[in-house]
């Protein structure tokens, strides 16, 4: 037993730090500030990442997360999903916005590499893809969606709308769920791959938010949109009995990759604040609880919080790495993540008083930035939902 | 009667006579006598028992510590010998521990039969190193972790009395000096080993275990020790005892045997810990040896006691979840299950959310510690964590269950109790 982060990752951890603290943080107030301007200084990161990421057969990065395990029975593995989780903490520990507007790593990335077939891996190769779930009338509530996918001859036509699409306006491509058939429930949601500039598809407008302001987060409009038969993922048959398994496997994936968004965030907010406090913390943590005053004791709780959230993250990613399933896993790291990460970085520009509150720190943007960590990819209620049905062994229909 | 009458009589004979009294006094008494009993006994009490005679029984080349393994990989997974001795456990706790639960608490007594029945399991001969007769090999605080986890899924006193004597062979094997191991070690690689434990509380709220009251004074080449010690597991009928005293204004712990000239006990029985026996320990100018040698620490000692309750606080909590899961499923209220209600469901996903956060948290100190690596950050955290979390299940627990929850027909109540403890302990345990 090893819950410690494992040396083969260390060079890459390191980089990412500095990646953050030199490259990300620099520009961060900036693109808060300059909301649905491209961060252009991205372009060469992205670069950058991609011939790591090439060079490497492990490396971080979404298109990587969410391969399971070798195939071959080799014993314990930490693979690209543990990699990809912690290159993603120290990313956000520079700036989640920027991490979420990096080309190529949408969660769009993430579900091509998931579910698509070799055909599609090759085709889709290299592109940015996002990620288009929610409807206007449909949030959590995905199994609900009205974007409709009709069969014609070697196309599917595609009609609905779109929004809360991250990266929608910049990305190449975009991951759509569609159903073929809203009477069939569930098992008739299917994604499909639409490119940019497919006729039809029109980005309708650019959301103004509270936080993670550098990334771009869109509605898209679909109007008798044809998309190619063979940009369908995954399994085109209708199996109400897998009901729906098959869109919902990306979530297993990409859920311990928003939790570790949540870790990284929160940890810059803990760290710069550790440093604002310094002259009243206890380094040493030789204060029990019980003995210390009210700010180490918040500060050390904070961080007791915090590093459950980020081994709850590794054990899930251990998990899709060694092929264990991992849904209950995967929730329980992004509810936990989700929630920790938005308390600690609130409560950090409490203690730091109008320092934590002002702009001059990045204290209060990256309280702003954590909220959403806690709603996308499933809110902490849906989490909740999820990992309590599965304890109780209750469907959809018991436990709404 | 007192220690020196005792000290001739075999440990056999000693051993049934301090079984079957307990149950004497406590078993077929009404609750208006026991009360009675118990406003008699208030006062200061010799030992009941008194020392096991320790003599240096094997000659080692040099003091025992353990080594650790190498690890590299993150990894969750167990061996294969843990997982044998998970299953043996996990039976244990529940075809032994949880039935007798209830019954234990009730009387507040450690059974005879659940004591003669954990020694058949012969965990004490992994706490003792393999040139002292035991089995140890190498730091197993992972596998004494899982154990400890194990045991307390099946009653959270029974495991900690079970565990107690574990935790001083444990503390011996990690800190003892060549001689101090020479002579107490062996009897706990045996089939009957010693009870005993480990002293640090105090009665003082606020308590910090390294400003201590209880003081040591060097005395030629003895230390006596004079304080009052709180919470004592089975104190009164251990026949070895850890004691943590200040000597020269800094803490440290000390040997000392049962039935010590100017020991007393006198009954302290808490909220929950019932079975546990728990007692105030009056230190009169008691002669002991101070454990260790250079590189005993204190913090450490106590980080992997905290880390024992923990994985006490995982097994428990565990059992809190598991109890409320078919509960609240066959609960009808406004015609369907209880379980059909967000804020019921909610409050059991929380539940295995922040158990599974313990269970991080604890495993990772533990593993930390088995590797020999700096671990007291983790511990420390891990404690404050569980501290928390684990009585935040506990008063779940008995909330899911409604007013049924609050009475003794279910063990949510009990467990509501003992988890209090998970923040207030310090020694008692070591892993």
């Amino acid at each position: 037993m090893n819950l410690e982060t494992p040396k083969k990752f260390q060079m890459l951890v390191d980089q990412a730090q500095q990646v953050a603290l030199n490259f990300l943080r620099p520009i961060s107030r900036k693109y808060d500030k300059a909301e649905h301007s491209y961060p252009k200084e991205l372009d060469m990161l992205a670069s950058l990442l991609d011939g790591m990421n090439d060079g490497a057969p492990e490396s971080a990065g979404a298109s990587t997360a969410g391969k399971r395990g070798a195939q071959a029975n080799e014993g314990i593995r930490n693979g690209s999903n543990m990699s990809t989780a912690l290159g993603i903490i120290e990313m956000c520990y520079g700036d989640t916005g920027l991490l979420l507007s990096m080309p190529r790593q949408g969660l769009g990335n993430s579900a091509i590499a998931a579910v698509a077939n070799d055909e599609q891996l090759e085709r889709f190769m290299g592109k940015w893809a996002a990620m288009a779930i929610t409807e206007p009338g449909t949030g959590s509530d995905s199994a609900n969606i009205r974007t409709s996918a009709t069969r014609d001859g070697d196309d599917f036509i595609l009609n609905g709308e779109k929004i809360y699409v991250t990266s929608g306006e910049r990305a190449d491509c975009v991951v759509v769920w569609a159903t073929l058939d809203r009477n069939l429930g569930r098992a008739a949601i299917k994604s499909f791959v639409v490119e940019k500039g497919t006729p039809g598809m029109t980005v309708t407008r650019l959301e103004h938010k509270l936080g993670i302001k550098a990334s771009d987060t869109a509605a898209i409009n679909f109007t008798d949109c044809r998309v190619p038969v063979a940009n369908l993922l995954g399994n085109p048959e209708i199996d109400v009995g897998k009901g729906f398994a098959g869109v919902m496997e990306t979530f297993d994936n990409t859920r311990p990759l928003v939790a570790a968004m949540a870790v990284g965030c929160a940890k810059a907010s803990l760290e710069r604040t550790k440093e604002l406090l310094k002259d009243y913390l206890d380094p040493n943590y030789s204060t029990l609880p019980l003995n210390a005053s009210n700010v180490v004791a918040t500060v050390t709780r904070m961080e007791a919080e915090w590093e459950a959230a980020r081994l709850l993250t590794l054990k899930a990613a251990w998990m899709a790495d060694n092929k264990q399933p991992n849904s209950k896993e995967a929730s329980i790291a992004k509810a936990k993540a989700g929630r920790v990460g938005n308390e600690i970085t609130l409560k950090c520009v409490e203690l730091c008083a109008s320092v934590g509150y002002g702009e001059d720190e990045l204290l209060e943007k990256w309280a702003r930035d954590s909220k959403i960590l806690d709603i996308f990819e499933g809110t902490q209620q849906i989490q909740q939902l999820i990992i309590a049905r599965r304890l109780l062994g209750k469907s959809s229909s018991e436990l709404k | 009667m007192n220690s020196n009458q005792i000290q001739g009589m075999g440990l056999g004979m000693l051993s049934r006579f301090a079984q079957s009294s307990w149950p004497d006094r406590f078993g077929i008494r009404k609750p208006f006598e026991r009360l009675l009993y118990s406003g008699s006994k208030a006062g200061f009490q010799l030992a009941g028992v008194a020392a096991r005679q320790f003599s240096k029984g094997s000659s080692l080349d040099k003091t025992q510590r353990l080594p650790s393994a190498p690890k590299g990989l993150f990894d969750l997974s167990l061996t294969e010998e843990q997982q044998m001795m998970r299953e043996t456990l996990q039976r244990f706790a529940r075809d032994v521990l949880r039935p007798a639960a209830h019954q234990s608490d009730h009387d507040a007594v450690f059974p005879d039969s659940i004591r003669t029945q954990s020694l058949e399991l012969g965990l004490n001969f992994y706490a003792v190193p393999e040139a002292l007769g035991g089995m140890a090999a190498e730091q197993s605080v992972v596998t004494n972790m899982l154990a400890a986890e194990d045991l307390g899924y099946g009653d959270f006193s029974l495991a900690a009395s079970i565990l107690a004597p574990m935790g001083v062979a444990n503390a011996l094997t990690r800190w003892g000096s060549k001689v101090q191991q020479e002579v107490y070690l062996p009897a706990f690689a045996s089939e009957t080993p010693p009870q005993a434990c480990i002293a640090v509380m105090e009665a003082e709220p606020l308590f910090n275990p390294f400003l201590l009251s209880t003081t040591a004074l060097h005395t030629g080449n003895e230390y006596v020790i004079s304080g009052e010690k709180s919470l004592v597991i089975h104190g009164a009928t251990a026949e070895l005892l850890l004691v943590a005293a200040l000597l020269d204004g800094k803490p440290a712990v000390f040997i000392v045997r049962g039935g010590s000239e100017g020991l007393s006990f006198r009954e302290e029985q808490g909220m929950g810990l019932k079975a546990a026996q728990t007692v105030t320990m009056h230190l009169d100018n008691v002669i002991g040896e101070k454990l260790g040698e250079d590189d005993f620490d204190y913090t450490t000692f106590l980080d992997l006691s905290a880390l024992a309750w923990c994985a006490l606080a995982l097994g428990t909590s565990q059992s809190v979840l598991d109890y409320v899961i078919p509960y609240c499923n066959e609960r009808v209220a406004f015609g369907e299950p209880i379980s059909h209600r967000q804020s019921v469901a909610f409050i059991i996903a929380d539940m295995a959310i922040e158990l599974e956060s313990m269970r991080m948290m604890v495993w990772r100190a533990a593993a930390l510690a088995e590797a020999g690596k700096p671990f007291h950050r983790e511990a420390y955290l891990a404690r404050l964590l569980c501290a928390e979390k684990t009585m935040k299940i506990g008063t779940d627990g008995v909330q899911l269950l409604g007013g049924h929850g609050f009475t003794k027909e279910h063990p949510v109540e009990r467990w509501y109790r003992d988890l209090r403890a998970v923040g207030v302990m310090h020694g008692g345990l070591h892993l």
